[in-house]
């Protein structure tokens, strides 16, 4: 079995706002395995970037923990201190955000930036900082690294900013990389090629990483396991093939029914919006949304169901008493080359 | 078919450059032309700077372009005399932008908002009338009518591009351009904006320049589809066939970087390189739009066209 590295159980958030407490995460567990890529799936307000920003120990001055743990090499994260947290951060987990414009520092030097790092957590010198440095850069690609090193921010691409993001978060060679929708301010074509330089560096440094991201097309080409998260919980778990070709969930049907594959002619929108935090439904959060929801949806809240060793889905329809529904069109089809595909391995 | 229809827009040769004659001039827009007709939504696809927000902006007369000529329903946009003629090209053709957030003033209430052209084009005789059209308009995009008295930050980021919607189309308008009109929502909430726009479009006649970087969306709302680059048009055709076969490499490597929610196609995926030196022009030889195949135009060479004409026999067959 995977060694498990990560292991995040009934984590619960709230925000505390004027208005109330807002139930950001309710009841999370999730695990991360050594050297595979997870990726979390949800809408924003989901709670994917919340999950994981109590994960660097990052999250905003009004937020609580109310309960649970994230146990990283058997502790508790949660009960760390802020100072042990900053030998975790950047070292042992680390970061990319979103946008690459505001996540470095404009008034200082990129090679400055990388070496950072290096000379805190590892005490290495500052010489030597820099030559590791100058590797990183050309491992990330940037064509002409010797002279770009001593750049700005401001020098460079959006693309080849997220390359330097890319670097300093692993040049302490972190155990876990978190990364918040790396690729979504970038175009197509960029895109593709730092999503091909997150692969090849997971597979040369052996980090396993934590991929959140709403773009299901990423998440097909990126991720090992998936998680998809709706209104603060996750409501459906499973490989990535399972979670594609065999999806139980009706969020996720809605998920994968809302996207224009290149060959789709029609898009199933999912009706309404995301319910309120502040005061989450009693059943299923999902259920006011859901065209298959029973009577037992808005009552009461569906455990997780075992579909297989690894997939799991938190919805009444796989109650043994259940009535049999007929999912969308598209999912159909899904599930159809789900058994062929299971059929040619057996 | 697309020969019987109606010419709604002609854009000829469009040049938009900023800071001309300094040493940073821009040639955001380079000698683009292409043909919308009625009824039909006509995308407009490119990686940021491309030119596909600025080719928008000059046809509904933002800028004052550097060269060539946009003729909106047989008028030049560009030789309006009065500001009559504007206003009736302004109540023609309206705008959805991308930010849901920054486009609406967030000081006005809703039905202001909505009503702002109806205002300025003096569409209601008094205000109770004028409330029944923004009403209805709430309705007619699928919001409540009671929300007209809000402020825009009480709804959420689709609900207020279904605002920007129903601003849009408060005058009536022929043509819509939309600039990126759900890079800013939820995938769940994109399906929901982009059908209603479908619909409405339907309902009423409307046509539409849809402008987005996200290839797969563009392809499912459009009819036909302009590929952009370096501020040029570097391919036009159905968007059907330009997805199955396109003709220009650069094309094809867009198309090849897309993203699909299809775990084995993602794993089989062969991303296609390209290299855009090919793209510079020589002077003594310039590249143009031909006709490659009826429908199907490409930027290219007199030299070059025969090799995009054997590319698409090729797929015909």
């Amino acid at each position: 079995m995977a060694e498990r590295i990560l292991d995040v159980k009934n984590l619960k958030i709230n925000f505390h706002t004027y208005a109330g407490d807002v139930k950001a995460i309710r009841d999370v567990s999730f695990h991360l395995n050594k050297g595979e890529t997870l990726a979390i799936v949800g809408e924003s307000g989901s709670g994917k970037s919340v999950t994981t920003k109590s994960l660097m120990g990052l999250l905003a001055n009004n937020a609580e923990v109310i309960g649970g743990s994230i146990m990283y090499h058997d502790e508790d994260i949660l009960k760390k201190s802020e100072k042990q947290m900053q030998n975790i951060r950047g070292k042992e987990i680390a970061m990319i955000f979103q946008d690459p414009m505001t996540s470095l520092d404009p008034t200082m030097k990129i090679g400055q930036q990388i070496a950072e790092p290096l000379m805190k957590h590892k005490k290495v010198e500052k010489k030597k900082a820099w030559a590791q440095a100058l590797d990183i850069l050309k491992l990330v690609g940037i064509s002409n690294a010797e002279e770009r090193i001593k750049d700005y921010p401001h020098q460079f691409s959006g693309g080849q900013r997220q390359r330097i993001v890319i670097a300093i978060a692993l040049v302490c060679y972190p155990e876990i990389l978190i990364a918040d929708e790396p690729t979504t301010a970038l175009d197509v074509t960029i895109q593709a090629q730092i999503l091909q330089l997150m692969k090849e560096l997971q597979a040369k440094i052996e980090t396993s990483i934590i991929f959140i991201t709403h773009d299901l097309g990423v998440v097909a080409g990126m991720a090992d396991r998936v998680a998809v998260m709706y209104a603060g919980q996750i409501v459906e778990y499973g490989t990535v093939d399972e979670i594609f070709y065999n999806p139980q969930h009706p969020y996720t049907w809605g998920l994968l029914n809302s996207m224009p594959t290149l060959t789709s002619t029609k898009l199933e929108a999912i009706p309404g919006t995301p319910p309120d935090l502040l005061d989450p439904p009693k059943g299923d959060p999902f259920a006011a949304r859901n065209p298959y929801a029973m009577k037992i949806d808005v009552e009461q809240q569906p455990p997780f169901f075992k579909v297989s060793e690894t997939h799991y889905a938190a919805t009444w329809l796989l109650h043994p008493d259940a009535p049999k529904v007929t999912p969308p069109e598209e999912i159909v089809r899904r599930h159809q080359l789900f058994a062929k595909m299971t059929h040619q391995s057996v | 078919m697309a020969e019987k229809q109606k010419k709604l827009l002609e854009v000829k040769h469009l040049k938009q450059y900023f800071n001309v004659g300094k040493s940073d001039e821009v040639k955001a827009v380079d000698d683009v032309s292409c043909d919308i007709y009625e009824g039909e939504t006509f995308g407009l696809v490119g990686e940021s700077g491309s030119g596909k927000t600025t080719t928008g902006r000059s046809i509904i007369h933002l800028y004052k372009p550097t060269a060539g000529q946009i003729i909106f329903d047989g008028q030049d946009v560009n030789q309006f005399k009065n500001k009559a003629e504007i206003l009736a090209f302004r109540r023609e053709m309206q705008m959805i932008f991308q930010d849901p957030y920054a486009s609406l003033n967030p000081r006005m209430k809703i039905k202001d908002i909505v009503a702002e052209g109806i205002d300025i084009h003096h569409l209601a005789k008094d205000s109770a009338q004028r409330n029944k059209m923004v009403e209805d308009l709430l309705e007619l995009v699928g919001l409540n009518r009671d929300h007209s008295s809000r402020y825009p930050h009480e709804f959420s980021g689709g609900q207020r591009q279904r605002i920007g919607i129903a601003r849009a189309l408060a005058v009536q308008p022929k043509f819509i351009i939309a600039d990126e009109p759900i890079s800013a929502l939820d995938v769940s909430i994109q399906a929901q904006v982009v059908n209603l726009l479908k619909d409405l479009q339907r309902d009423q006649g409307l046509t539409y320049l849809f402008i987005a970087h996200d290839l797969s969306m563009v392809k499912y709302i459009s009819d036909r589809i302009g590929v952009m680059h370096y501020g040029k048009l570097l391919e036009v055709g159905p968007s059907d066939e330009i997805y199955a076969h396109p003709l220009h490499d650069y094309t094809a490597s867009l198309i090849s970087a897309v993203p699909v929610p299809d775990p084995e196609y993602e794993r089989n995926r062969k991303q296609i390189a390209y290299d855009s030196s090919v793209e510079v022009d020589h002077p003594e030889n310039p590249r143009k739009l031909h006709e490659v195949v009826p429908g199907r135009f490409v930027r290219c060479t007199d030299e070059e066209l025969p090799m995009y004409q054997e590319r698409a026999a090729k797929f015909t067959k």
